[in-house]
């Protein structure tokens, strides 16, 4: 019996693994962006060879752009100059070789995994890949969605193929419901911490049960997203009537009959009954807290309303205690906070504004505190200033920005000083990823914003 | 991409584990269009002080750490973003191995389309090069075998088509191209 995994590898494989080969994979849309793209592109050009599929991929910017709509939309040059150059060679490099480009001033642009799914472009049952890890967040619509590097953005370009060698799969098991004011991004960071940073190694996982069946499709992006943080190569959810009526009348979806036809085929993308999977974990969402990270890897997170784990003689546990400037013992409720981010291809969609906007609704960020609000593509925003979530941002002494990842890592001029306090909705802690000697604690809108209006770290279903 | 096989080096270790490509090279480093000189900005925020000078402490700037081919490094080394600036930036320092118990997975694909070795041993292997910086060892890609100086030998897992393709320095899109004709059947053939 084949799972989910299986049915959209097997439609895909151009010529299957032996001992000997991998397999060749056939890539359905590739996404490309300005900081992983460039080098492909100067292989392309050494080789004298064309992009071969370029109705196939799709190109953005996000990494490197900034956010102040002076730089974006006015005349003030992109203030960091290699990011500039980067821009402009991935625009030279569109026209070049024909590639469809949602650039710089374009009502479309945003995180490149933000916009493929809000276009249709991201669809059940089929391959994607794209320079950056976060590419599993497309696993949402039952798609098998990777990240790749910069030589296999380059081995796509030439041939619409990879070479792969088959991954385990995985199952993660959620039943229950989650309670109010705990969200998607608590239930994911239960999971990497319940598996490990490394636990998803060599594997594709499969969300499943009632709990994944009840989230949106915002949700269900928020976790697939942080999958590569459990170290795994995707993650998956099979599709269902949610993710038809999300993609229904998007401007790339198919349309009439053809509508028909693809619902009939993408309701084949569900694991059979019976099917086994390699590995499995069970969660139960109706336990789960908000959660909160209090070291420099994803795995080191626990329930907010705990106290850090006394460990004796792991040295990269210390290592992370040091960096962070906490102790064993202490308690998470009521830290510092210096900066809060709300944004990012992980929480940056139009539900997670909207849950921001109903904790800071007729409240206001405290004193000495920097909240920065960033939607995830620039439909995301005009839709967030429409429902007039941008204007009770804008109250409560918030930041309100054009899209893009911005400090979720610091390559584009938003950036945490040394030794600050982040709390973010972004995916990752790592030492120094939102800044040079950056201290970042990785939270769910909910909390972030919540903390943002005490100045301390604060459960959020006290403010719901 | 050069041929690899045979590597004789002393190792560095650097024991922590989890260490992310973050680390390997931060991202304000990407803004780059080109692959070289990146071995300058390795390890950049562990390597170097606030203010530019290096850090003496870190072990890439002592002297033992010279003219090392090989890096030691704790559990799962390479998790977290996908950028292939990691291998190379340690193949540009001058690192064309890399040892631990688990590498993630993309970067792992990442070394090896490189011609970075990435070398996964069991624990007590692990454990004897950690507790060794500095170690004469030896790898011999053609029998996967690596050997400490104790004339202890173990071998490591590589996926054939890999072990190919670093031995005679070959591009895995040599292959792709060789497939196309596959492609375009697969591609007539599909019905949606």
């Amino acid at each position: 019996m084949p799972t989910l995994f299986d049915k959209v590898w097997s439609a895909h494989e151009v010529v299957a693994e032996t001992a000997a080969t991998p397999a060749v994979l056939y890539v359905d849309l590739h996404l490309i962006h300005e900081v992983t793209s460039p080098q492909a592109f100067s292989t392309l050009k050494r080789l004298g060879l064309p992009v071969r599929r370029p109705e196939r991929t799709l190109a953005t910017m996000d990494h490197s752009t900034p956010t102040s709509s002076e730089q974006v939309f006015g005349n003030v040059p992109i203030k960091v100059d290699a990011a500039a150059r980067q821009v402009h060679q991935l625009e030279q490099n569109a026209a070049e070789f024909g590639i469809e480009l949602f650039g710089m001033r374009d009502a479309r642009r945003g995180i490149v995994h933000v916009i493929s799914p809000e276009l249709g472009a991201t669809q059940p049952g089929m391959t994607i890949v794209c320079g950056d890890s976060h590419t599993s967040t497309h696993g949402a619509f039952g798609a098998l969605a990777f990240g790749i590097g910069t030589t296999e953005v380059g081995h796509v370009f030439a041939t619409q193929t990879l070479l792969q060698r088959r991954p385990k799969t995985f199952a993660v098991n959620v039943e229950g419901r989650l309670r109010p004011g705990v969200t998607a991004k608590d239930l994911i960071l239960a999971v990497i911490g319940k598996i490990g940073v490394s636990g998803g190694t060599g594997h594709v996982l499969e969300y499943r049960g009632a709990a994944i069946r009840a989230l949106s499709m915002d949700e269900r992006m928020t976790v697939c997203n942080m999958s590569i943080e459990a170290g795994a190569r995707a993650g998956m959810i099979a599709p269902d009537d949610t993710t038809f009526a999300y993609l229904k009348d998007k401007p790339r979806s198919p349309k009439g009959a053809a509508w028909d036809a693809a619902v009939a085929r993408w309701r084949t993308f569900v694991t059979d009954p019976g099917a086994a999977f390699d590995a499995s974990v069970d969660i139960d969402a109706s336990a789960l807290e908000p959660m909160i990270t209090y070291g420099t890897n994803p795995g080191m997170v626990l329930p907010i309303g705990s106290a850090i784990p006394n460990t004796v003689g792991d040295e990269a546990f210390d290592k992370a205690l040091r960096y962070m400037g906490f102790q064993c013992g202490d308690a998470m409720l009521g830290k510092r906070v210096d900066v809060v981010f709300i944004g990012s291809c992980t929480n940056g969609r139009l539900e997670d504004l909207k849950a921001a906007a109903h904790i800071l609704k007729g409240r206001k960020v405290a004193a000495g505190v920097r909240l920065l609000i960033v939607p995830g593509s620039q439909d995301i925003k005009r839709q967030a200033e429409a429902a007039g979530y941008a204007d009770i941002f804008k109250a409560a002494g918030a930041e309100w920005r054009e899209s893009g990842c911005s400090m979720c890592l610091g390559m584009n001029g938003d950036t945490v000083d040394a030794g600050q306090y982040s709390i973010s909705t972004s995916n990752r802690n790592f030492e120094g990823r939102q800044g040079v000697g950056a201290r970042t604690l990785l939270v769910s809108p909910f909390t972030a914003a919540a903390s943002a209006v005490q100045g301390r770290i604060t459960d959020p279903r006290g403010m719901l | 991409m050069d041929p690899v096989n045979r590597i004789h080096s002393k190792t560095v270790v650097i024991a922590s584990s989890n260490i992310d490509t973050d680390q390997i090279i931060p991202a304000r480093f990407l803004t780059t269009t080109t692959k070289e000189g990146l071995g300058r900005q390795l390890f950049a925020d562990w390597r170097y002080r606030p203010d530019g000078t290096p850090n003496p402490d870190f072990v890439l700037n002592r002297p033992e750490a010279s003219g090392a081919r090989v890096l030691v490094a704790g559990r799962n080394f390479g998790c977290g973003s996908s950028r292939e600036h990691a291998p190379w930036a340690l193949l540009d320092f001058g690192f064309c191995a890399v040892i631990s118990t688990e590498i993630a997975d993309i970067f792992r694909g990442n070394s090896l389309k490189n011609g970075l070795l990435p070398i996964v041993v069991d624990d007590a292997t692990s454990r004897w090069l950690l507790d060794h910086p500095g170690a004469d060892i030896d790898i011999d890609l053609e029998s996967s075998r690596l050997t400490l100086p104790t004339g202890v030998s173990v071998t490591f897992p590589l996926e054939a088509f890999a072990r190919h393709c670093l031995l005679n320095g070959i591009d895995e899109l040599g292959y792709l191209q060789s497939r196309l004709a596959d492609t375009k059947r697969y591609e007539a053939a599909r019905a949606w």
